[in-house]
């Protein structure tokens, strides 16, 4: 194997694959981007371990943050631990950690191998899916707090949020997929034993007959008393609420074929309608997991708790305690680390903080606060440690009081939005009169016929055509919507993304892009070798600003600087040529504070400051396009955070139409919703930061915007990544269009119910036809839903 | 034709194993997770062997 990956003479991390600054970081003629990488490759080349580097190319995550000393030192508390461990005995412990940075086979390999690495490490098992890691330790050798630096050493780094404080979370409900493996079993074995009876059989062999009849009902018993119980419940609920939902109906015609057909049985009279019975059932079911399908990697009910940490460090007579969040009061004294989250409103008592907020607003720069200035929750410190004292507790500060709203109390929540409950309503109303009518008529005229004619009524009319294809159709929509990345919370967002009238746009982190920043040169003219030299000095620091000066000067060169030196929290400085070069905030580089709007980073070279780089938002590229299409049918209006800088570009933008409101707190968000529905809207929100979680959660559909689908996002009813933002305009008309196709395949079901129908009240219904109408029926409304929206998704290029 | 009754028995206990076997690969999580395993087989050596619990 060779040592690195030579492409266009750049050469690349032997760990994580990323381009080296230089080739000086090496190691057994490897050559590695940082420390941090190196030392994972001496780790896996101590233990053997480094099998890892030929099951993938490059496989590592860039090591550069490092990570601090104590980072784990909370999970040395018992009260933690016993939050967090899943089982443990007198030698064992078992813990799962979720490990986001889990991402292929050599992650697996090298997370099983745990053990050798960390030898009191007894197994460590992986679910890829879910990115979690199971792992068995022995309490003498090993600690929990062990295990997790073990595993950061590596680059797996455990996500330990607040969040696990609160719950385990919920185990997978698998009993609906029981009832489907017990429903087929027994739709088959009576469907065999039902062909004597259609076929006819030998007078002699009358006896078989019966028999086959009795196993009939004793098969399709675990199916009335076991598969079909999600109906019974859902319509139970919905009665409880006095609504009629769609399995009302179909729960009553599963008790009603059970009934007539045990009669049949025990009188001798016929061998029922078994088979149409646990076939219903069994089809519907299918669909319902079909529907329901979730995308278990995801999480649409995410809260602050899941993204703020479990424990923070806080000062008491100058030791640094771990302390859970719940138990900070205000009036404590925090210390946050470097990357770590301030997790309360406070004031900053001592360092420079240099905020980045991105996860709460969307703005990618971070902010910087003085000695005295208040800092408000869920930023994170970027540069060096800094001291708070709380002001608030952590469920009070401005942020997270959003929870405290009745919106956001969880409700036991029955849908009863859906028209398709509104259609199997009336469906139910007709039926219940048609059977009424034929009960009367033949009352009559031959009332030995009542019994056999109404009971078939309600076996041939219940309405599980409409809810095949509904929960079918739905279904595949869903699913290809999760093709194009637009992962939907449940089927019913479908719907509601179909009605929406009117859509509301965050401004930033959703029309502009967290990666990306507009960057204007204001001063005196620089010729391209100073510009470069520039280019090269901001290359040399982390901080986010000078990456992304970097990156947008774009021309990279290792030039040797004599004195590089980072000052955090105001610039940094260097010497090429024999000119000393500056960069970095007013004060560090002209020496007084500038009134520059927005971000800004200045240059000195020499004695003389040439000017300063403006950093702008920048607007994602599909945005103009889609504001375009999305103006002729819907709408618009734009929530914003920020000042009004932006105001002309977003005219500009976005047309004069627009609603544009700026200096939007996270409640304003949230009644400005509650106010456009008021008029009678139906709002769509589409947002991305922590700050639009109360206006996501009110709209009728949020939608939050991810730029990777594993990145945080606040709890919403659908996620869209990033850059599938263009294709909103035909994911609409793909919802739309849902719905279309559902009533279509009704009326197609209709069709079938007439002609049941019209033997069921004549009472002549044999089980034949049931037996050949039912899951004939069923097939062509699966074929009708699958083909048409899975065509209608082609014309749309999803 | 007694020997409908015996086939009618083997029938369906065969299909009671099978659907014993559907039932109980859903509760081990066999169907939850479905690139570790295939990925799992390919390395050389195995992770060592979960001890008694």
């Amino acid at each position: 194997m060779s040592a690195t990956v030579l492409t266009d003479q750049e050469i690349h991390c032997y760990h994580c694959g990323e381009p080296c600054l230089n080739d000086k970081i090496r190691a057994e003629e490897k050559i590695f981007c940082c420390e941090g990488c190196k030392m994972v490759y001496g780790i896996l080349n101590q233990s053997e371990l480094c099998d890892y580097y030929s099951l993938n190319e490059n496989p590592g995550i860039n090591q550069r943050i490092r990570v601090r000393q104590d980072k784990f030192a909370f999970l040395d508390d018992a009260k933690i631990q016993e939050e967090l461990i899943s089982f443990q005995d007198d030698k064992q412990v078992h813990i799962t950690f979720y490990l986001p940075q889990m991402h292929c086979s050599s992650c697996l390999y090298l997370l099983e191998n745990l053990h050798r690495l960390n030898p009191g490490v007894v197994s460590s098992k992986v679910n890829f899916t879910r990115k979690e890691a199971e792992i068995v330790f022995l309490k003498e050798k090993t600690s929990l707090r062990r295990v997790a630096e073990t595993l950061t050493s590596i680059g797996y780094e455990p996500y330990i949020s607040l969040n696990d404080l609160k719950e385990k979370r919920p185990a997978i409900d698998k009993s609906m997929v029981y009832q489907l493996g017990v429903a087929g079993f027994a739709f088959g074995n009576i469907m065999l034993m039902s062909f004597p009876e259609y076929l006819g059989i030998d007078a002699s062999e009358r006896g078989l007959l019966e028999i086959f009849r009795w196993a009939n009902f004793a098969l399709a018993i675990p199916v009335l008393l076991y598969s079909a119980l999600p109906f019974y419940i859902s319509s139970w609920k919905s009665l409880k609420h006095k609504f009629l939902n769609i399995d009302a109906p179909i729960a009553l015609a599963i008790i009603i074929t059970f009934i007539r057909s045990a009669w049949e049985v025990l009188s001798g009279t016929g061998g029922g309608y078994f088979d149409s019975m646990t076939g219903i059932v069994f089809f519907m079911l299918a669909g319902r997991i079909v529907q329901d399908k979730t995308y278990r990697q995801l999480s649409f009910e995410r809260d602050y708790t899941s993204y703020f940490p479990i424990a923070v460090s806080v000062l008491k007579n100058g030791l640094e305690t771990p302390t859970t969040l719940p138990e900070i009061k205000p009036g404590d004294t925090l210390l946050i680390h470097n990357e770590e989250l301030i997790p309360a409103d406070g004031i900053l008592t001592r360092g420079k903080a240099f905020i980045d907020y991105s996860f709460v607003t969307g703005e990618s720069l971070p902010v910087q606060k003085e000695i005295g200035e208040i800092v408000y929750a869920g930023g994170k410190q970027t540069e060096g440690t800094i001291e708070m004292l709380v002001v608030k507790e952590v469920t009070q500060s401005y942020l997270t009081k959003l929870w405290n709203r009745d919106e956001f109390k969880e409700k036991e929540e029955i849908n009863t939005r859906s028209f398709v409950h509104l259609l199997s309503r009336y469906f139910t109303y007709i039926v219940l009169t048609l059977a009424t009518a034929t009960a009367i008529y033949w009352y009559f005229n031959d009332p030995s016929r009542i019994w056999p004619a109404v009971t078939a009524i309600f076996i041939i009319a219940c309405p599980c055509a409409l809810f095949l294809s509904n929960t079918f159709t739905n279904g595949n929509v869903l699913s290809i919507l999760g093709r194009n990345r637009l992962y939907m919370r449940n089927a019913q967002a479908i719907e509601d993304m179909a009605l929406a009238t009117h859509i509301v746009f965050d401004k930033t982190g959703t029309l502009t892009s967290t990666r990306e920043q507009d960057i204007r040169w204001e001063g005196l003219d620089l010729d391209p070798a100073r510009l470069e030299i520039i280019a090269a000095l901001a290359d040399q620091s982390n901080h986010p600003l000078s990456k992304a000066l970097a990156r947008h000067i774009g021309r990279k060169s290792s030039l040797p600087f004599t004195s590089f030196r980072e000052i955090p929290g105001q610039g940094i400085e260097g010497e090429a040529g024999n000119q000393q070069y500056r960069l970095g905030s007013a004060v560090f580089v002209t020496g007084h504070s500038h009134a520059a709007r927005g971000t800004s980073v200045f240059v000195r070279i020499g004695d003389q400051v040439y000017g300063h780089f403006h950093f702008s938002n920048h607007y994602r590229e599909s945005i103009p396009e889609l504001i375009r299409e999305l103006k002729k049918d819907f709408r618009l209006s734009v929530l914003s955070g920020d000042t009004a800088d932006e105001q002309d570009n977003l005219i500009r933008l976005m047309g004069r139409n627009t609603s544009l409101l700026f200096h939007q707190k996270p409640e304003d968000k949230l009644n400005y919703i509650k106010q456009l529905q008021a008029e009678g809207g139906k709002v769509m929100m589409i947002g991305d930061g922590l700050n639009d979680a109360g206006a996501l959660k009110q709209s009728d559909i949020g939608i939050a915007v991810a730029e990777q689908t594993n990145n945080f996002t606040p709890s919403s009813d659908a996620i869209i990544e990033a850059r599938q933002l263009s294709k909103l305009t035909r994911f609409i008309r793909l919802c739309k269009a849902n719905r279309n196709i559902i009533v279509a395949s009704f009326v197609l079901s209709i069709v079938y119910n007439v002609i049941g129908l019209f033997f069921a009240v004549q009472g002549t219904l044999s089980p034949v036809i049931a037996a050949i109408l039912m899951p004939s029926s069923s097939l062509s409304i699966l074929l009708l839903t699958f083909g048409s929206s899975s065509l209608i998704a082609r014309r749309l290029k999803l | 034709m007694s020997v409908i009754i015996i086939l009618l028995i083997a029938s369906i206990s065969i299909a009671a194993l099978f659907l014993g076997a559907f039932l109980w690969g859903v509760k081990t999580g066999q169907f939850e997770d479905d690139f570790s395993p295939s990925s799992r087989i390919l390395f050389e050596d195995k992770p060592s062997s979960t001890k008694t619990v």
